[in-house]
């Protein structure tokens, strides 16, 4: 049996390597999730839209990102941002852009679902009242829809902040890699492993306690 | 921009072409390099190996899970029971699967000495399969929970006991309901598969990046492993749609969701 010391986790090593790391996974998972929320919801509109022009291109693009590994649509993006602007980009950069795209795709689903799930008569009732169809969707069903999909966004966003830890593959800096160079430079690998399993089990365990309570609070009961 | 997809033929040693593209995977010429081609093969073999495995691990451990947390509360055992699977769900289903990888490579091997000897891919795949079955755990659960009370009601009438009840009369039906979220799992876990490429398994990925940087051939080398994801990803669906149709019961139509979870 090993034993453990962690008397080197001090305020010095989480100022110095985890606060950077965390920050950076922070900051990711606010930016994607809004950028996936504004660009899924636009997808979304794509596909309800019945007008095939629009239909086929964004069913593709989210059939796509659906099924390539979250790795992979990372290594892309590093690899083709740089081709297309002719100039290098950084991870952190091509990092943001890549998980906006990607989760673009997962929230449009969700918004498509929250569309989907507002009753038809609410469109109708909008219609009659002689909405036009932009108006309807801002004024009507997408209020109603958001409020719905409030708790799978978050759950989602949850799961979007575990998958930031993939950036490691581009060498990013966030969260993982704090703890992992904290553990090279202190030469303990296995409990800052161990402190990096802890402290994203403590932030999604905490923040799925979070979306219990608002999803018994936002149910719309009809 | 075109494509130049010789590169698949040019050896992994001297960047040379060598004469059979195929050569070893057919076993044509025994004294040939290696190309890049056979490289791209072999890595899917290993990603295939990997999700194969864990996604046993994951069934299995997974239907344990969502079964015990379902559990009627009545007992001391019981109550431990759905405390332990509950735990279990929560612990794999709150650490990101890379950071569970890591885990299970670094950090477990110390404290339990035999693991020192398994190979990597073992590891990865355990980690894979623990983390896919605190999902199916619950995905199970939700099943179990779908069917009308009165299932169980009529299970205990018949005086099965409760181990009964489960293998004759609820699970029968609860898996039936959740194939098409357990599809999507099973899809997930190739997928996921990816991340065995930070502990050094030469699988798709960890291709993909070396190779990319041995030839500067990017675009080919990720056109190939990423149609060789989808195409695993897609026979996983066929598979799973196959058992599908084979177990349906005439008269009970299982309600599909299909969840969007990556």
């Amino acid at each position: 049996m090993l034993s453990l010391d962690l008397s080197f986790y001090n305020w010095e090593l989480f100022s110095n390597y985890i606060l950077k790391g965390l920050l950076f996974s922070v900051q990711l998972t606010v930016i994607a999730t809004v950028g996936g929320i504004i660009a899924g919801t636009f997808l979304a509109l794509m596909r309800l839209s019945g007008k095939p022009a629009l239909v086929y291109p964004a069913t593709f693009y989210v059939n796509v990102m659906r099924s390539i590994p979250l790795v992979m649509v990372i290594l892309w993006f590093f690899l083709l941002i740089p081709m297309l602007i002719g100039k290098p980009i950084g991870a952190d950069l091509s990092a943001t852009i890549t998980f906006i795209a990607f989760e673009a795709a997962f929230f449009s689903e969700i918004v498509r679902a929250g569309i989907q799930s507002v009753p038809k008569g609410q469109t109708y009732a909008g219609e009659a009242l002689g909405m036009t169809y932009g108006q309807n969707m801002r004024l009507v069903v997408l209020p109603q829809a958001f409020r719905n999909m409030i708790p799978v966004f978050m759950t989602q966003t949850i799961i979007l902040f575990q998958d930031t830890s993939l950036v490691y593959a581009i060498g990013a800096y966030d969260l993982l890699k704090g703890f992992e160079i904290a553990g090279k430079n202190y030469g303990r690998p296995i409990e800052t492993y161990l402190l990096a399993a802890v402290t994203y089990f403590l932030i999604c365990f905490s923040l799925s306690k979070v979306v219990r309570l608002i999803q018994a609070k936002v149910a719309i009961i009809r | 921009m075109s494509l130049d997809l010789g590169v698949f033929c040019k050896s992994t040693l001297d960047g040379e072409v060598v004469d059979h593209c195929f050569s070893s995977l057919l076993g044509l010429g025994k004294n040939a390099d290696p190309s890049y081609l056979d490289w791209l093969f072999k890595a899917w073999g290993w990603t295939l190996a990997v999700s194969c495995l864990a996604l046993v691990i994951a069934l299995v451990l997974g239907i344990a899970m969502g079964t015990l947390r379902t559990l009627p509360n009545n007992g001391r055992l019981s109550r431990l029971l759905v405390w332990l699977s509950t735990t279990w769900v929560e612990l794999f289903r709150n650490i990101p699967v890379l950071v569970q990888v890591f885990l299970w490579y670094h950090v477990i091997p110390a404290f339990i000495l035999p693991l020192k000897a398994l190979p990597s891919y073992w590891l990865v795949s355990i980690a894979l399969g623990f983390f896919t079955s605190a999902r199916i755990a619950e995905q199970i659960r939700a099943g179990i929970h779908s069917l009308p009370s009165g299932q169980r009601a009529a299970a205990t009438a018949l005086g099965l006991t409760t181990p009964q009840t489960y293998r004759y009369v609820i699970l029968p039906m609860a898996i039936r309901i959740v194939l098409p979220p357990l599809t999507s799992e099973s899809m997930n876990i190739i997928k996921n598969s990816s991340v065995a490429f930070a502990v050094s398994v030469p699988e798709l990925t960890l291709f993909a990046m070396q190779a990319q940087e041995e030839t500067s051939h990017g675009v080919e080398i990720y056109l190939a492993v990423t149609a060789l994801y989808a195409l695993s990803a897609f026979s996983v669906n066929r598979v799973m749609s196959y058992i599908e149709k084979r177990t349906r019961i005439p008269g009970f139509i299982a309600p599909s969701n299909d969840t969007g979870a990556h």
